[in-house]
């Protein structure tokens, strides 16, 4: 089904489709940007414009976007896709020329009024583009080693530029990302069993490296990966991070020490602690119950999501649904595990709930494109 | 691009499939993640919730306030003084140089002091208190309050610091504290975490050293929350500390201040010792310092000026020195004798001015000689001859024996610092000690204290009083530690034949009381306040033949270093003793005319609780003697008015 099966038949047009909004996911998503809000006013130890109130602003800001996003036909985003990515990678490449470095990388581009990372908004016309290729192919064609080493491409050259900014952790978010459409678009099994066992043998030559001239790793990742084996090694010092956070986290018990009650951040033991690390904070002070009930908001995005998906018939907004959510559950899965010491410290944020612009931003642009494809699906003429 | 309807079908239930399979993987990864948090939340939260208060609480300790000594009176030797300081606090100064320049000015500090200060704070954390100056007189604290807004960041404090009221007359004895150096920490075992805190003090030496534990305390702790770079956010409790125990000294602070001034500035040392209970009363070594100062911390050229003085002030010479006891000696060596039956008392020995012995010749101190002198004149001239005789007819062995039994030789147990043994020779020690045989000269000389015989002058105040009472006096210098009455160690009767003993004590009267005495000078003219004593002078070069023959040199025409010692033991009052004193000047030429003296001033003071009337001493001397207490007197303590002492 394509564009064409939209003429004939009906979708919501005007002021209507305020009415075919998928509500619930925006309620869920404002409850988990709630969430950081009372977060970020707790470790700012009470005081809302330290980063609260910014946060709001974003947020507000970001949920107009997602709303004339939604708004604005499903097949507009496909035909934008390509220029998207284009656009996004064009960015991607011109930060090393005029981006300004952040936290020990080159991350940003000042555009004024507001610090753009290309790298998150990479993520989402990734999706965009790769749910647009494989509208375009040939359903028979997508497990053709040519029509599969296209979009393998087409994620691995931006995430190959992510990588020498360098920001490991974008860069698998990208990979990851990508390859989830392809998944996703029925690519075959056998691909991705054998990028698994190419991604094994990688990493045995990135140890191998270690040391050599021709080390594929900096130094300071190689020990991130050193102290995410074993945190107690150095628990002052590179796996500082790691054990206070766990420590904050497992001291928290099932019902937490209460709203701005958590030592480990309000006394400056967490690192991070509005960013990357906001998520201990939240354990420590709302315990087992708080950050299960995080989890299940999250859950419950990608469930919508999935519900969304499903309920169109449209390849185009049924990968770019699917792509959104998946990009949005390794954002918070990676992140958590990465708080609870399951994952390396990578530097992925907690999706809407970590202080900072562009990844909300570009998140809730994705999201308007989910609400698109909810608003825009092809319904019977009842 | 364009699909059949049936296509497009297709291809959604194919993405629907592979996307609800995505969502099984992903369920999975949800619950590895619940689980996961479950695991450290709620399986694990025990351990992580002491990890985090080890995070957040910190334990400060408090420092005790220190044990405080006292005399047997209640007199402070050793208390602790308020100490205002000035601290500076960097964040809240803004600019440190300023500050520090402005407090400079106020207070009169010097470049040293400032610099120091300047470079204390570099050092440390911006929230960190750095004392920039100590012991400010309360003027200075009262000007820095008052230009409190010239001086952001700059407060006043008050602390606890030592003080001996007393100063040097009691450095010997009490000590004094200092701050925990390196060598203390390695020294101990099991250092009280206390020993950390910055500048805190300990007892360097004497009582404040040895009894440290006692006097230390234990050690109150604060809990405090910290944050992650230490600076402190509230404090959760406080527990103080124990103050250490008060320890109440044998000595009477008057008859020590008196004593101590007695002895002037002479290098010398005297003990004052109760004759029944064995209580130190006195012990005085002079010069003195001032342990003031070593609490402050000593500057270099003050510490030098204490190192560098050829009479020794920081040395304790009452325990530490060893002096050949020369004739002081000799009561041993008699008494010897007489238990061993070798001499009757009444038998006389003839004294021709010297004799020979293995071919060699020993001299009397009188080149004349005696002549025939028996038990008592043999005292009370001191003649050297007659222990000669004695030496031979009792031999080394049951003279070793004796010194013992009388307290020479040993260690006595007290809380001063490097106590002295003596040396008490034998046969045995001799072969050990120097390889080689004992000689019947090396008797001879033992038998007048002389040779190879070392008696520091708290071992001779004992032997002096074990004489007097005929019992096993042990010397006692702490009376009560924190009110507790300390019981003192049992005197058993030495088994002593009480004629001997009678005989050996009516001599030393005639030393002081009859003209022949050496101690005549030293007579007392009140009649229930007189002493027994003997004088002892002890050389500290040999003299050669070649010498003697041209006529032996005078000590006044000798450099200091190479004079005689002065000694004097001496009892009082003779026919009930009560104290018991000895007396060293080194170098001060003769006992009779150095030591003496200053025993009789010794025993008058302690007999009459203070400065003793004129009328005590002989007549002929009352006009120096007046002119001698005059001197003295601004150096004394006052005494004790109502209300001032505390038991």
């Amino acid at each position: 089904m394509s564009f064409l099966e939209y003429t004939v038949k009906t979708v919501p047009t005007g002021v209507a489709k305020v009415l075919h909004l998928n509500w619930a996911l925006v309620v869920l998503l404002s409850s988990v940007a709630g969430v950081g809000f009372l977060m970020l006013y707790s470790v700012a130890g009470g005081d809302l414009s330290r980063w609260a109130e910014p946060q709001m602003k974003r947020f507000a800001l970001g949920l107009a976007v997602m709303i004339a996003f939604g708004f604005t036909p499903i097949w507009f985003w496909r035909n934008v896709a390509g220029l998207a990515s284009g656009v996004a990678l064009l960015l991607l490449v011109a930060v090393p020329l005029v981006g300004t470095v952040g936290m020990g990388a080159q991350r940003w581009i000042d555009l004024g009024f507001v610090r753009l990372q290309p790298s998150e908004l990479m993520k989402v016309t990734l999706v965009m583009l790769l749910a647009a290729y494989y509208d375009w192919l040939d359903t028979d064609k997508v497990s053709r080693p040519f029509w599969v080493l296209l979009p393998a491409l087409l994620t691995l050259v931006p995430a190959g530029f992510v990588l020498t900014q360098p920001d490991l952790g974008t860069a698998l978010l990208l990979a990851l990302g990508g390859g989830l459409v392809m998944v996703a678009a029925g690519v075959h099994w056998l691909y991705f069993a054998s990028v698994i066992a190419a991604g094994a043998g990688l990493v045995t030559l990135v140890f191998a490296s270690r040391g050599t001239p021709w080390q594929l790793l900096m130094d300071y990742q190689f020990r991130r990966i050193d102290t995410f084996l074993n945190p107690d090694l150095d628990p002052l010092g590179a796996g500082y991070h790691i054990s206070q956070a766990k420590i904050a986290l497992g001291s928290g018990g099932w019902t937490g020490k209460g709203f701005m009650q958590g030592t480990q951040s309000r006394l400056n033991f967490l690192p991070e602690k509005h960013t990357d690390f906001i998520f201990t904070t939240l354990a420590e002070e709302f315990g087992f119950v708080g950050a299960f009930s995080l989890l299940a908001l999250y859950a419950l995005v990608i469930a919508f999501c999935l519900a969304s998906a499903i309920n169109t018939r449209d390849r185009f907004s049924q990968l770019l649904i699917v792509g959104i959510a998946g990009t949005f559950f390794f954002y918070f899965a990676v992140n958590m595990a990465m708080v609870m010491g399951l994952a390396p410290v990578v530097g992925v944020p907690l999706p809407l709930v970590s202080y900072g612009g562009s990844a909300m931003l570009v998140l809730l642009a994705g999201f308007g494109m989910v609400q698109s494809a909810h608003v825009h699906r092809p319904r019977n003429r009842a | 691009m364009r699909r059949t309807a049936r296509d497009a079908e297709a291809s959604a239930r194919r993405v629907t499939r592979r996307a609800l399979i995505l969502a099984g993987a992903q369920a999975g990864v949800l619950g590895a993640l619940a689980l996961r948090l479950r695991h450290l939340q709620v399986e694990e939260a025990d351990r992580f919730r002491v990890l985090a208060d080890e995070n957040r609480i910190a334990l400060r300790l408090l420092p005790p306030a220190r044990g405080l000594v006292y005399d047997r009176r209640g007199t402070i030797l050793a208390d602790n003084e308020q100490n205002y300081r000035v601290v500076i606090v960097r964040e809240d100064a803004g600019d440190v140089a300023a500050v520090l320049a402005r407090l400079q000015t106020l207070i009169g500090l010097d470049d040293e002091a400032v610099e120091r200060a300047r470079r204390e704070i570099a050092r440390r954390s911006p929230f960190v208190p750095i004392a920039v100056a100590e012991r400010l007189a309360w003027e200075d604290v009262a000007r820095v309050a008052a230009n409190a807004p010239a001086l952001p960041g700059v407060f006043p404090e008050v602390g606890l610091s030592r003080h001996y009221p007393l100063g040097a007359d009691t450095a010997h004895v009490v000590g004094y504290v200092g701050p925990v150096s390196e060598a203390d920490l390695a020294r101990l075992e099991d250092p009280d975490p206390l020993l950390q805190i910055p500048r805190f003090q300990i007892g360097k030496v004497g009582v404040e050293a040895r009894m440290e534990d006692t006097l230390r305390g234990s050690a109150g702790s604060r809990r405090i929350e910290v944050n992650a770079v230490g600076r402190v956010i509230r404090e959760l409790d406080r527990r103080e500390g124990v103050p250490g125990a008060d320890v109440q000294l044998s000595l009477d602070a008057r008859l020590q201040n008196y004593v101590q001034a007695r002895l002037g500035a002479e290098s010398a040392a005297a003990v004052v010792m109760d004759v029944a209970s064995g209580d130190l009363l006195a012990i005085a070594s002079a010069p003195g310092y001032d342990p003031n100062l070593f609490v402050r911390g000593i500057s270099v050229a003050d510490y030098r000026g204490l190192t560098d003085n050829d009479h020794r002030p920081l040395a304790t010479k009452t325990v530490q020195g060893a002096y050949p006891p020369g004739s002081t000696f000799k009561m041993v060596t008699a008494l010897a004798a007489l238990e061993a039956g070798v001499v009757r008392p009444d038998e006389t020995v003839r004294c021709p001015g010297h004799v020979e012995v293995a071919g060699s010749r020993f001299h009397c101190w009188r080149g004349g000689g005696h002549g025939a002198v028996a038990l008592v004149r043999s005292l009370t001239e001191s003649c050297d001859v007659y222990y000669y005789e004695l030496a031979q007819r009792t031999g080394i062995e049951r003279i070793h024996a004796m010194a013992g039994r009388l307290g020479l030789g040993q260690r006595f147990d007290l809380p001063l610092s490097a106590i002295s043994e003596g040396l008490n020779p034998s046969r045995d020690w001799k072969r050990a000690r120097h390889g080689q045989e004992w000689r019947i000269g090396d008797t001879i000389n033992a038998a007048i204290g002389q040779g190879y015989v070392l008696a520091s002058p708290l071992q001779l105040a004992v032997m002096t009083a074990r004489l007097a009472s005929g019992r096993a006096v042990v010397p006692r210098l702490v009376r009560a530690v924190n009110g507790v009455e300390q019981a003192p160690a049992p005197a058993p009767p030495l088994g002593l034949d009480p004629g001997h003993l009678r005989e050996i004590r009516r001599a030393l009267y005639n030393v002081c009381q009859s003209e022949r005495g050496t101690a005549w000078s030293s007579r007392i003219d009140a009649a229930e306040m007189r002493m027994a004593g003997k004088t002892g002078t002890s050389q500290v070069r040999n003299i050669t033949a070649a010498e003697r023959a041209r006529g032996v040199l005078g000590n006044d025409q000798l450099p200091w270093n190479r004079r005689d010692h002065a000694l004097f033991v001496a009892f009082a009052p003779h026919e009930a003793p009560r104290i018991a004193v000895a007396v060293v000047v080194e170098h001060g030429g003769g006992g009779s005319t150095a030591a003496a003296p200053i025993a009789r001033d010794i025993v008058l003071q302690a007999l009459y609780e203070g400065t003793p009337p004129v009328s005590a001493y002989p007549a002929s001397q009352r006009n120096r003697i007046e002119t001698q207490q005059r001197e003295l007197a601004p150096r004394l303590m006052p005494p004790p008015g109502p209300g001032a002492s505390r038991a």
